[in-house]
């Protein structure tokens, strides 16, 4: 199997001499759900954002379909991230416009800004983005704003709109953080389907263990902005766990 | 919207009703401009001679009369000050009575709101200057007529955004202290108020701002403060005491963005 | 034995201040002291005298009576007036409009780098400073009299104020929308209407909306000074004693103004979101 994504060395800090992240290196394969544990603080958030340079990294190397994401220009780097697909905790998406207009928003890409004032979209983009809402069960809400809806149904909107971008790679900064436990897995089931029907490798920051054993088939545990922890959900005893999070008594 | 055999597959972002409105709104836009564009009567040669007219009046204006200041503009630019203020001030404690009658929650008599919503346009429509011209009749030249003129336009805005801030109150307190037996005035007071505060003090610190400004043209009409002062400069051709004049002016206007600006941090 | 009605015992005055729920800050009670003096000596170097306000009451009940009826027999020329009134507001709220998109986001700081909302912010102040009668006057220097120094002004004016609301508009928006939009490789410009857009366009109309309005009655008054439309006509009525024809020119003013009120909650309907 190909190797979508490849980190470098990674490191960042925020402030001069406070490094989040030391010296990260991962491959992550072509397929299959990545999870990335570890507590609060640790640059979970941070490593997920410097691969599409939300955040820019401080040094290293990305390697993603042949080129250093690191060193590209305003508009390789565009370019790059359309083919870079992302779901946020907070779904992120424009409130005040329609669901189909939010699904739509991951074509921006490609369709230039005149034509995406006008709303003239590609009609296949169109077709894909009424067969998305089919897929995530959201067919009657296409005019409906995006304020209206509520937190698992808005993040599938935000899934759509990810998965519109036609990926190679989806990043997933907690997206379950903000739901409850039965839509969390509803989402994770989606992220799951989703992933193996299309081939997409899927990158997942998250903080609830139980959910990632269950869906992740590559579990990378962080702490102190190291990797401590690479690999299947069986490794993940609670020794293991202990050297991650610290402390015993959330383990009970 | 389709069937599951003939899937619709074409997406519209408005409706055709929203369309045809929004169709006309444009087209009355496009009408009216082109209708002004047309009919209003601008002499050509005016416009080709402007650049040479505006930096011949650069000229004039520099250098800018800096020794004026102390003679002719500093005891206007006091005046000017405090008339802001004090209009301020009394159009405040004339709009809120009115105001509070103006909403249509606080007033049950019909009558009484319509009275109240006129008066609130008329004030408003009548320009800050008109009023000047009016009081400057009545009562003679001077600051009097200024602080009159700004308070009396003031009643308009500042009761429309009180009478709307009332409107916007919650039902549910109101509901409760009714319950526990409050009369009108504690109404008022308890329920009422704490609800409309911030947004008073929004209104007041906003109104506060227009006014300085307001108040440094009345003098054009004899109404006092730093207008006058550059009435007299604008009559005596004395361009160079103009520019220092609009120079305060502009100084003025971002000290007071300053204090509101600080203000609101405090109080919001 | 009936059980004794529960009293109310106020909190006495020595209870310490946390007890007290009501009691205000003593910064608070300095400020409002402070501006009550301050309101007060802006008063008394006012200037106002009871006899002048007494003698003025007499003065303005005369006034008032020479002014009704209203007199609408050179309508001609009232209508001739306003025609140019209007045509100024709607030009000067288009153009002034028109600008002010740009201008606003280019502002922004949440947007823009320093170097470039500074100077902007800068020009919007300015153009905020001055009453569009000051503005006239300049441009009735640099124009000649009519209705273009009129435009000029009330451009200016427009400016000034939809400028700095939109940018204020602006740089309160959730930055996370524009995240997401950034997220999918989108352009700048695809950022700012996707992104930008929909969170102010709402609040942009009603700037917008508001300043038309304002230009309305504004344009009825740069005339005082020569730049055209019925200020010019009310002014020379004015001077001519004319205090009838004052009261018809002032009662059409408002008529017009609140016309333009109802179009414009009709066009908040049509383009509300």
């Amino acid at each position: 199997m190909s190797t979508a994504l490849e980190i470098r060395n990674l490191d960042k800090a925020y402030v001069a001499g406070k490094p989040v992240l030391r010296g990260i290196n991962l491959s992550i394969e072509g397929n299959g759900i990545t999870a990335i544990i570890g507590p609060s603080g640790t640059g979970k958030s941070t490593l997920i954002r410097c691969i599409n340079r939300l955040v820019e990294p401080t040094s290293g190397e990305i390697l993603f379909e042949g080129k250093d994401l690191v060193k590209l220009n305003r508009a390789e780097l565009r370019a790059a991230r359309s083919r870079i697909g992302m779901v946020f905790q907070e779904y992120n998406l424009v409130e005040r416009l329609s669901v189909m207009e939010n699904l739509l928003t991951g074509t921006l890409g490609k369709t230039p800004a005149l034509k995406a004032f006008f709303r003239r979209f590609d009609p296949d983009d169109i077709r894909r983005a009424w067969e998305m809402l089919e897929v995530v069960g959201l067919t009657g809400f296409a005019n409906a704003r995006a304020d209206s809806l509520s937190g698992g149904q808005r993040q599938r909107v935000g899934i759509s709109r990810a998965v519109m971008q036609h990926p190679a790679l989806l990043l997933a900064d907690e997206p379950t953080s903000s739901l409850d436990p039965k839509t969390s897995v509803e989402i994770m089931e989606l992220l799951a389907r989703i992933s193996d029907s299309k081939g997409i490798p899927v990158i997942i920051n998250m903080h609830d263990v139980d959910l990632a054993k269950r869906f992740a088939s590559r579990i990378i545990g962080m702490s102190g902005g190291h990797v401590v922890y690479d690999g299947g959900a069986d490794g993940l005893t609670d020794e293991v766990l202990k050297s991650i999070y610290g402390g015993e008594g959330w383990l009970q | 919207m389709g069937t599951p055999e003939n899937p619709v597959r074409e997406w519209q972002r408005f409706t055709l009703t929203e369309k045809l409105g929004r169709f006309t709104v444009y087209f009355a836009i496009v009408a009216a401009v082109a209708w002004a564009a047309h009919s209003v009567e601008i002499i050509e040669e005016f416009i080709w001679d402007a650049p040479a007219q505006v930096a011949d009046m650069g000229k004039r204006m520099w250098p800018i009369a800096w020794d004026y200041f102390k003679p002719g503009i500093l005891n206007p630019l006091l005046e000017t000050l405090n008339i802001a203020a004090v209009s301020t001030l009394l159009g405040i404690l004339m709009a809120v009575p009115v105001g509070f009658l103006a909403a249509r929650n606080a007033t049950p008599n019909k009558f009484i709101n319509m009275v109240a919503r006129l008066i609130l346009v008329a004030t408003r429509s009548v320009n800050t200057l008109l009023w000047a011209l009016f009081f400057v009749a009545v009562f003679g030249p001077g600051a009097l007529a200024g602080t009159l003129a700004i308070a009396f336009h003031s009643i308009g805005f500042i009761g429309k955004l009180f009478s709307e801030a009332v409107e916007d109150a919650q039902k549910g307190s109101l509901e409760a202290l009714s319950a526990a037996g409050a009369s009108p005035l504690q109404l008022i007071q308890y329920g009422y108020w704490p609800q409309v505060k911030p947004t008073f003090w929004a209104i007041a610190l906003f109104r506060w701002d227009i006014n300085v400004r307001e108040s440094a043209v009345l003098g054009l009409v004899g109404a006092g403060g730093l207008g006058m002062a550059l009435d007299t400069a604008i009559n005596l051709f004395q361009w160079d005491r103009v520019a220092l004049v609009l120079v305060t002016i502009f100084a003025v206007v971002i000290v007071a963005e300053v204090i509101v600006t600080q203000i609101r941090k405090k109080l919001i | 034995m009936s059980s004794p009605a529960p009293s109310f015992t106020p909190v006495p005055a020595h209870v310490p201040a946390h007890v007290r729920p009501f009691q205000s800050s003593w910064l608070a009670r300095a400020g409002w002291l402070l501006l009550f003096i301050y309101l007060v000596y802006a008063m008394a170097s006012l200037d106002f005298s009871w006899t002048r306000f007494v003698a003025g009451l007499e003065h303005g009940a005369k006034f008032i009576s020479r002014m009704f009826p209203p007199d609408f027999t050179r309508w001609d020329l009232l209508v001739k007036g306003m025609a140019e009134s209007l045509q100024m507001a709607v030009l000067a709220s288009f153009i002034g409009v028109i600008i002010s998109l740009p201008l606003g986001l280019l502002a922004a700081r949440n947007l823009m780098p320093g170097f470039i909302t500074w100077p902007v912010r800068v020009i919007i102040i300015a153009c905020r400073s001055y009453n569009p009668v000051i503005v006239a006057i300049v441009a009735v220097k640099a124009v000649g009299f009519g209705a273009l120094a009129g435009i000029i002004a009330l451009t200016v004016a427009s400016v000034g104020f939809v400028a700095k609301l939109f940018a204020e508009a602006i740089e309160e928006i959730s930055m996370k929308q524009i995240e997401a939009v950034r997220a999918t490789g989108a352009s700048f410009g695809g950022v700012v209407i996707f992104g930008v857009l929909p969170q102010v366009m709402f609040r942009f109309i009603g700037f917008a909306a508001y300043e038309t309005d304002a230009n309305l009655r504004n344009s009825t008054l740069v005339g005082i000074v020569g730049a055209g439309g019925i200020g010019g006509t009310l002014f020379a009525a004015f001077q001519r004693f004319d205090y009838d024809f004052v009261f018809a020119i002032v009662l059409t003013i408002i008529a017009l103004i609140m016309l333009g009120e109802l179009l414009q909650i009709g066009v908040k309907k049509v383009f509300r979101q």
